[in-house]
């Protein structure tokens, strides 16, 4: 009897996700269109992409609050390099190299000065976003090729581009959390730091990794708000890294480690993605929405822990 | 009558944890409560502490049918209970955790001063080693207990239950404890004591009662049962406990540790016995030769090449493995399966490029998990929902997979039952067979004397004596206790 329980309640991000999509169906008329459907993706994609990286992140035990910041850190040098090369490519590669090295920072910080992540990932936050607005002089970075705007609105037949990078990113991620040594390993550090240390792992190398890749997808996702945007916002991204946890927490992510998965991001980042549409749709006022996006935040870990804990005895 | 259980029930989804939970206990009398890992004591006494509800059966206390909802319930009418697992509050001192619940107040203010001073007290009362104002985060493992003992103390108890008070103490530790048990059946005071360590039953039990399989299979006076019997009643069938190594000659020397209080040698095909008291510097020995805490002078030797180990996977890579004297904390990921806990130290024998080979790795667990005869129902179980005994195989599979010339272990038979105990030291025997060099550290004299090939004695974090494995335990108590 309790095990069946059990597997509903494994599955209930995904039934809530499925719920809320026929509800949303069923009530609204505009929503399943492909202009909505499409609209949602390409609203998500950022969140979702940087998700997945706090997934990692997650999992290992550990937290990211700097990747707002990371994101307009890499969107503004990103864009001034397309601006100043007229190279598309070359800007992506400088956007996501430098979220990478944020995310090395942060590793490095956490591994190396023993700091929790909490603090190191706080204060990055400040000074990524403060280094943003330096270089950047406080103003948007304009006048990009136009090239660039394929990656955030273009379309590849019905689908939005940023679906199939998402995709992409999914796969990749799910491949190195779920079948690499990286990925099981950020499982046993997470699980118990400890026991991975005397288990012979060397962890602080494997934080630096996790947090450096974490930085690469953040950077990735940087660049598809400047293409969604088409202007490099130094003040893009504010408040982005709360609305990514609570996409990997609602996706059944353990803020103390171990446990989350790269499907259940996914989930929750669209679950996140369809109320704030679906709340659109039906007209209902943005202030309510805050509301009840906090609320199915605390509700979906509430039931989390009530699983665990009636599993658990 | 104290307390009268009969029949008592208790199952947790399909499981039955508790089919016949029968005994009783009278003031001033000591219950020793034995059985396997998994037999049902611990959720027998949940459920008289009123952790646990009971699905069935009867619970008197003082002749009254009784039924408690939450501990405080059974805190109310004088019961305690002594838990095994630490749940003391880290980062607050001893006497706060002594007082905790029922702080002592001056005015509106906490009479600090007051709480520590009381605490000191009954720790000097008991003359245990431990200050009212030291924090229970740098206590070691015997010192939790000894707080975890104060706090049932200092409440006005009619029954105690201690869980395995002495499963982590040294022998003379051990037996302040019992004169503390001895102290409180004098005032009185009824006591269930759960034990492993079959040797305290003559010393402090005046009832026995055997759990196997969540049925009461025994209850009677400890003076008319023998320890071979009870042996044979907890696990159902006779099993020889005495291994006997036979004397063989060790190869080459595998570990050569040169360090300022300790200077000694392993030697293939060699267990070689760890004693002294708690704090003697034991584990410190083992977490230095494993880079844990880096030695700032000395020097350690595998197989006569120097090696500079600053961290556990140096130590790991030279060929050293640590089972620690900790599962819980440093040895298992708990929350994570059989398999990959058995892998974690060896993954890189598993991967191609960087990716784990699943059905390679499945085989090895499983493979391990049927030498090591785990009880578990696969390999993808949760290490959390396992025995004591069946999660200190899956440490020692793990290190069977890595295959390192030299294994540590530290106290390895802490918290697990008789017949899990004889299973670990066949697996020391083998590995020593197999030409590994063994370290063995334990608290328990008569085990080290069983498998120990020679005995190194540490007192005050230095190593003060080797002796033969024909010694005695006086020989050695009189090595680690005297100047």
């Amino acid at each position: 009897m309790p095990r069946e329980n059990s597997v509903v309640q494994r599955f209930l991000p995904f039934i809530s996700l499925a719920a809320l999509f026929v509800i949303l169906s069923i009530v609204s008329p505009y929503f399943l269109t492909t202009t909505n459907i499409s609209s949602v993706i390409r609203q998500t994609a950022v969140i979702n992409i940087m998700a997945l990286g706090m997934t990692l992140v997650i999992v290992s035990g550990g937290i990211d609050l700097s990747v707002g910041s990371i994101l307009a850190f890499s969107g503004v040098v990103g864009t001034m390099t397309m601006v100043s090369t007229d190279s598309v490519m070359l800007g992506m590669v400088v956007g996501g190299l430098a979220g990478t090295l944020w995310g090395c920072v942060n590793g490095l910080m956490i591994a190396r000065l023993r700091i929790p992540p909490f603090i190191v990932t706080l204060g990055t936050l400040g000074i990524v976003r403060g280094l943003t607005l330096v270089i950047s002089g406080g103003l948007p970075v304009v006048g990009l090729p136009k090239e660039h705007g394929f990656l955030g609105e273009g379309t590849i037949g019905p689908a939005p581009f940023v679906l199939v990078v998402l995709v992409a990113c999914v796969f990749v991620a799910h491949f190195v959390l779920h079948s690499t040594k990286l990925g099981r390993y950020t499982y046993a550090i997470g699980s118990n730091e400890a026991a991975a240390i005397y288990a012979g792992i060397p962890v602080g190398r494997f934080k630096v990794a996790i947090y450096a890749i974490c930085g690469l997808l953040t950077g990735l996702a940087g660049m598809i708000e400047t293409s969604r945007l088409m202007t490099g916002q130094p003040t893009a991204g504010v408040t982005y890294e709360l609305q990514v946890i609570a996409a990997v927490v609602i996706g059944g992510g353990s803020l103390t480690g171990g446990e989350g998965t790269v499907i259940g991001t996914l989930i929750g980042a669209f679950i996140m993605g369809l109320l704030s549409n679906g709340s659109d749709l039906l007209g209902i006022n943005p202030y309510w929405q805050q509301v009840i996006i906090g609320a199915v935040i605390i509700l979906a870990v509430a039931l989390d822990v009530a699983r665990k804990r009636r599993f658990a005895s | 009558m104290l307390l009268e259980l009969s029949s008592i029930r208790k199952s947790f989804g399909g499981v039955h944890a508790l089919l016949d939970g029968t005994l009783s206990v009278d003031p001033g009398q000591v219950h020793a409560l034995v059985g396997e890992n998994g037999a049902g004591k611990s959720t027998l006494m949940k459920i008289v502490a009123g952790m646990q509800r009971r699905d069935g059966g009867d619970m008197r206390w003082k002749g009254e049918s009784v039924d408690f909802a939450e501990p405080a319930a059974a805190h109310r009418v004088g019961i305690h209970m002594v838990h095994q697992e630490s749940l003391l509050a880290p980062h607050l001192t001893v006497a706060q955790n002594i007082f905790l619940g029922r702080e002592r107040m001056s005015g509106i203010r906490l009479d600090r001063r007051g709480m520590i001073e009381a605490a000191d007290d009954i720790l000097q009362a008991h003359h245990f080693p431990v200050k009212g104002d030291w924090k229970v985060e740098t206590l070691s493992p015997a010192q939790k207990q000894i707080v975890e003992i104060c706090r049932a103390l200092h409440g006005k108890s009619s029954l105690l239950i201690f869980d395995e008070p002495t499963s982590s103490l040294s022998d003379a530790e051990a037996s302040e404890v019992f004169r503390t048990v001895h102290a409180l059946r004098e005032k009185g005071i009824g006591i269930i004591y759960i034990t492993h360590r079959l040797v305290e039953l003559e010393e402090i039990a005046d009832r026995v009662t055997i759990l196997r399989d969540g049925r009461t299979i025994h209850s009677g006076p400890a003076a008319e049962i023998t320890t071979a019997e009870i042996v044979h009643h907890m696990v159902g069938r006779d099993i020889s406990a005495s291994m006997q190594r036979g004397k063989e000659t060790p190869g080459e020397t595998r570990l050569k540790v040169n360090l300022p209080d300790a200077e000694f040698e392993l030697r293939a095909g060699e267990i070689v016995g760890m004693a002294g008291l708690i704090g003697a510097g034991r584990t410190e020995v083992c977490e230095t030769i494993f880079g844990i805490t880096p030695a700032g002078h000395g020097t350690v030797a595998v197989n006569g090449e120097p090696v500079d180990i600053n961290s556990p996977s140096d130590a790991v890579a030279a060929g050293i493995a640590l089972v620690t004297e900790d599962r819980q904390r440093t040895g298992l990921a708990v929350n994570l399966s059989i398999r990959t806990n058995t892998t974690l130290a060896n993954l890189d024998a598993l991967c191609t490029a960087e990716v784990v080979q699943v059905s390679k790795e499945k085989a090895v667990a499983e493979q391990l998990r049927e030498k090591l005869q785990m009880q578990a129902d696969s390999v993808e179980q949760k290490a959390s929902e396992l025995s004591g005994g069946n999660q200190q195989k899956i440490v020692i599979a793990k290190w069977m997979f890595r295959d390192t010339d030299i294994v540590l272990f530290d106290e390895p038979t802490r918290g697990i039952d008789v017949g899990a105990k004889a299973e670990v030291f066949a697996l020391m025997d083998e590995l020593a067979k197999q030409g590994k060099a063994i370290l063995m550290v334990s608290s328990e004299l008569p085990e080290l004397l069983q498998v120990a090939d020679r005995i190194l004695v540490m007192r005050e974090g230095e190593l003060v004596a080797e002796l033969p494995r024909e010694t005695t335990q006086q020989e050695i108590m009189h090595h680690a206790v005297t100047q």
